[in-house]
């Protein structure tokens, strides 16, 4: 092709040497990225592609909705449970069933902690050695390094004695030549920019992150019994609250109610303490690296998160909003109907999928696949040993999500997009406040360190709105409600025959829905369309490209031998790829095509 | 190269006490089930040995076994990782990528042939010639059993690596199998559950390093020390069980005094797991204890046994039990005849189960 330009607006050039990233690592799951850089090292082509498929929709048919949560939230453990509560959500509006307010309180506090333990474990294990040289902390003068921490922040791990032994625990890490999951990495490279102290901060707060990250995923366990993979239920929570009577002691009691605040206070303190300063301090090094925008200042997605009232999913209710903006206008913010059979559609023209007609975009109710694994004529190497792809033919697992015909980027900077488009108090408070810190223009947002800004200030509201919500679920407990569940339409007699229905919000990756179609008791069909998959799907047939082949065009690389700035824009998107790769099979004519060999 | 270090001398260089390093020694071997008298050999074998590389391959999986194993309270995650072994190799978390990430697998082989221990989480896909779960352009299946061939044992984390768990689930499109049936020629250490309690995972690999052998295994090539008593003998809410006590319905009366779930569909009574004696997340709950029954995640092929909320004799083959529950739950006067009556239930469906399952009885 050499010299083209994508029918959302991006220039390629597919002329320059190519460059092959695969596995990337530290993301869920299995990707691969190939780039063409010109003779300046600038990434002039790129190219996503989904590494798994696991079928689970085809697995889902014919069992009974109740199960669907367990199954769907096996998509993923690492965005544990927003499956399950999509999926919930799906068979509650298929089936008409209303949860109490107790579940619905229950329900939020849940999902807030998964993106505040998410947010935080993504940015220190998976994001910051991106950014973060953790050689150059054995440098680091301990004492420079405990006056930088406590000019930003009143954490009290900050003395001159703790960040020396951190210091020596890591030398003698590196010393024992057993470097671990350190090794063959790209310390040293000039891409890195934070000073020694900067770095041996940050080194230290992954290792606090990593134990306490632990904490947080505690309110899981107290609802739904254990993380990762908690318990969930069709029309409310499994957890009984009792706070007066006999056996209170086996149900959620003041005890369980008292460690859930205990958390909740500890894990505002750590993230307003520990992540944000840190976020700030390291951005503050990275400033003039504001490659990776791609979709971000053009088209941004969200379907809404956080019901503050139970049962109601559209803005009225939402904490944070649905809406999707086109072209960068943030004045104009469209809604977002994922029943519309004219807004969500996937295309497999260049999946490896098979549609009857190849170049169609279908609804998720109507939705038809079936794997067709194949490579374009370009490819090069074989089948079972892939050199380099072929992005004119198929080559992905993942199939093309796009709303109204657009490709949409979705995550924590296009719902603070939407929601600063809407001019939600809040979240505009927060984004003003961190660009005046920081003295950028809002423009500075559609980056890289943008979208991992974003997640930052997503991650503190999430843990203060913990605060909020239990609060709320606190005082209607006093209020005399104690119901968790609704059982009244619990056995299959009281189901409508045939019925349809959406699961729908957002994950901390981004906008998620799960559409479901039961007859007689059944699944007949179920389809998750799911963050990763907007993010980093594949071209359409309209030739637009998708988030991640766009944020990756532009990009200068230090030494395309050492993809370290292709990682950070890959990872600022938290990719999942276990969550992305799924099919669905809307009849026994599909399942039988896929074939046991 | 130099000389590696031990996990002792590791601990001595990060301010940590002799006393303290004995104290963790007793503690991780009780959070084992094992005596006082093997603190001392715990200790001794820390002092002397250096840190095992582990190979950490991840195939079709949801990556919640990595999830929970950074869970861990005692040790905790970071200390395994940094301090016990040398994770030479990780794709969810380690710093390289692409070649540089693959080289490491090649660099472990030359190294330590036969003496690294891979860690298997998720499993292949075999149709499709393996290209359902591509790694570096190639079928994974082709590299497990490249880094199998060299190891010298092999855990297979969670359900999906022991099992085949859910994308193995009825009619498994991509023929996801697991790792035993993949490899036959190395010991294969299944460590089930999905995903796994995280103080089962670190205390697996602790056993193994502590003492550098592999843990007892049951005919289904499970850890004896974790996965020998069914969850229903250790429930907290088995007297209740035992008295005919039962939730009916969720959040009914029943429930909310912390009734047997056994009528709701608790598998208890068929998995083999230590849920109810370790707990989750520190030993805070356990699925039972936060009121949804146990869905019997540990067990092979447990997404195609019916419905998790019919109860567990909803089954052909365990067929009358839950009259039996059913015509006990109906009994008010005569507590010690109902024990009885229930026991013999739960005895008729162990087993049944043992029977069908080849056998994870108390052995």
């Amino acid at each position: 092709m050499s010299e083209t330009t994508s029918a959302n607006g991006f220039a390629l050039d597919d002329s320059g040497q190519r460059v092959v990233v695969d596995p990337i690592c530290r993301i869920e799951g299995h990707l691969r990225i190939e780039v063409n850089v010109d003779e300046n090292n600038t990434i002039r082509n790129a190219v996503s592609t989904g590494n798994m498929w696991r079928g689970l929709e085809v697995i889902l048919q014919g069992r009974d909705p109740r199960d669907a949560w367990a199954f769907t939230e096996r998509i993923c453990g690492v965005c544990t449970g927003v499956h399950a509560l999509a999926s919930c959500r799906a068979v509650e509006d298929a089936i008409g069933i209303e949860i109490p307010r107790n579940a619905n309180s229950i329900r939020n506090l849940m999902m807030l902690a998964q993106y505040t333990q998410d947010h935080l474990v993504h940015f220190y294990h998976l994001h910051a050695l991106d950014w973060v040289d953790v050689v150059s902390a054995l440098n680091a003068d301990p004492a420079a390094t405990s006056a930088l921490q406590q000019s930003i922040s009143p954490w009290p791990k900050s003395s001159p004695g703790y960040f020396r032994d951190v210091q020596n625990q890591i030398k003698r890490f590196v010393e024992s030549g057993q470097l671990g999951p350190f090794a063959n990495a790209y310390w040293g490279s000039p891409a890195y920019k934070l000073p020694p102290e900067a770095n041996l901060m940050a080194v230290t707060h992954y290792l606090e992150a990593l134990n306490f990250q632990k904490e947080i995923v505690k309110i899981h366990t107290i609802f739904g019994g254990r993380n990762p993979h908690p318990n969930w239920l069709v029309g409310g929570m499994p957890c009984s609250i009792n706070v007066d009577d006999t056996g209170a002691v086996g149900a959620v009691n003041m005890a369980w109610l008292n460690k859930v605040s205990d958390i909740i206070n500890s894990s505002i303190a750590f993230v307003d303490q520990v992540y944000i300063p840190d976020l700030k301090a390291i951005a503050s090094f990275y400033k003039d690296w504001l490659h990776g925008g791609g979709l971000s200042g053009k088209n941004v997605m969200s379907y809404g998160e956080f019901p503050a009232i139970a049962n109601n999913y559209t803005n009225e209710s939402w904490m944070l909003p649905n809406g999707a903006i086109l072209d960068g206008d943030l004045s104009t913010v469209h809604d977002v109907d994922p029943r519309d059979p004219e807004q969500v559609r996937e295309f497999v023209t260049h999946s490896w999928y098979e549609y009857p007609d190849p170049d169609a975009g279908l609804h998720p109710w109507d939705g038809v696949t079936e794997p067709r694994f194949e490579l374009g004529p370009n490819a090069k190497g074989s089948k079972t040993n892939i050199e380099a792809l072929d992005e004119g033919g198929k080559y992905s697992w993942l199939k093309a999500p796009r709303w109204r015909g657009h490709a949409m980027e979705v995550g924590p900077l296009a719902r603070y997009l939407v929601a600063y488009a809407r001019g939600q108090e809040d979240i505009v408070e927060q984004v003003d406040s961190l660009l005046t810190d920081l003295d950028v223009p809002i423009t500075a947002l559609f980056s890289t360190l943008g979208r991992t800004a974003a997640r930052g200030l997503e991650c503190s509201w999430t843990a203060h709105k913990m605060r909020t919500v239990f609060d709320d679920m606190m005082a209607n407990i006093k209020a005399g409600d104690s119901a968790t569940a609704n059982m009244e339409k619990w056995e299959p007699e009281t189901w409508p025959n045939d019925t349809k229905g959406v699961g729908f919000g957002d994950a901390p990756r981004g906008a998620l829905g799960h559409w479901i179609h039961i007859q007689d008791g059944k699944i007949a069909n179920y389809q998750a369309v799911v963050p990763t998959t907007w993010n980093a799907s594949p071209r359409d047939p309209q030739g637009n490209i998708g988030a991640y082949e766009a944020a990756l065009l532009g990009t200068p690389m230090a030494d395309p031998e050492q993809p370290l700035e292709i990682l950070r824009t890959i990872h600022s998107f938290d990719p999942c790829l276990a969550c992305a790769s799924h099919v669905i099979s809307p009849d026994g004519q599909e399942l039988a095509r896929v074939k046991i060999r | 190269m130099p000389s590696r270090e031990t996990f002792y001398e590791v601990m001595r260089q990060h301010g940590i006490t002799r006393r303290s390093f004995l104290k963790f020694c007793s503690l991780t071997a009780a959070g084992l089930g094992l005596g006082p008298e093997f603190a001392g050999k715990f200790a001794h074998a820390l002092e002397t040995k250096p840190r095992t590389p582990v190979i950490w391959l991840h195939g079709l999986e949801c990556t919640c076994c990595t999830e929970s194993f950074i869970r861990s309270g005692n040790p905790l995650a970071g200390d395994v990782v940094l301090s016990m072994i040398s994770l030479d190799y990780d794709d969810t978390l380690m710093a390289a990528a692409g070649h540089q990430a693959e080289e490491l697998l090649e660099q472990t082989v030359e190294k330590y042939d036969g003496q690294y221990i891979l860690a298997c989480e998720g499993n292949p896909p075999l149709n499709e010639d393996g290209m359902y779960c591509i790694q570096a352009g190639k079928p994974y299946v082709e590299k497990l059993r490249h880094m199998a061939d060299h190891c010298k044992a092999i855990i297979a984390w969670g359900s999906c690596a022991s099992w085949g768990c859910v994308q193995a689930a009825r009619p498994n499109p991509t023929r996801a199998t697991p790792i035993h049936k993949v490899i036959t020629d190395k010991p294969v250490i299944k460590v089930p559950g999905c995903p796994p309690i995280a103080e089962v995972m670190t205390g697996v690999i602790t056993y193994m390093i502590a003492f550098d052998r592999l843990p007892e295994l049951d005919r289904q090539g499970r850890p004896k020390m974790f996965y020998s008593q069914r969850l229903h003998d250790k429930c907290y809410r088995r007297p209740h069980f035992d008295a005919g006590q039962f939730v009916e319905r969720f959040d009914d009366e029943g429930a909310r005094k912390g009734y047997c779930l056994y009528k709701v569909g608790c598998k208890g009574p068929t998995t083999y797991n230590a849920c109810s004696t370790l707990e989750w997340n520190d030993g805070l709950s356990w699925p039972v204890k936060s009121g949804h029954g146990c869905l019997g995640c540990a067990e092979d092929n447990f997404w195609d046994k019916g419905s998790f909320y019919s109860a567990v004799t909803n089954f052909g083959a365990m067929g009358g039990a839950e009259a039996t529950a059913d015509k006990v739950g109906g009994i008010l006067a005569g507590a010690a005849a109902v024990g009885v009556a229930a026991h013999a239930a739960a005895s008729t469906v162990s087993r049944i189960r043992s029977r069908n399952s080849e056998g994870t009885r108390h052995e």
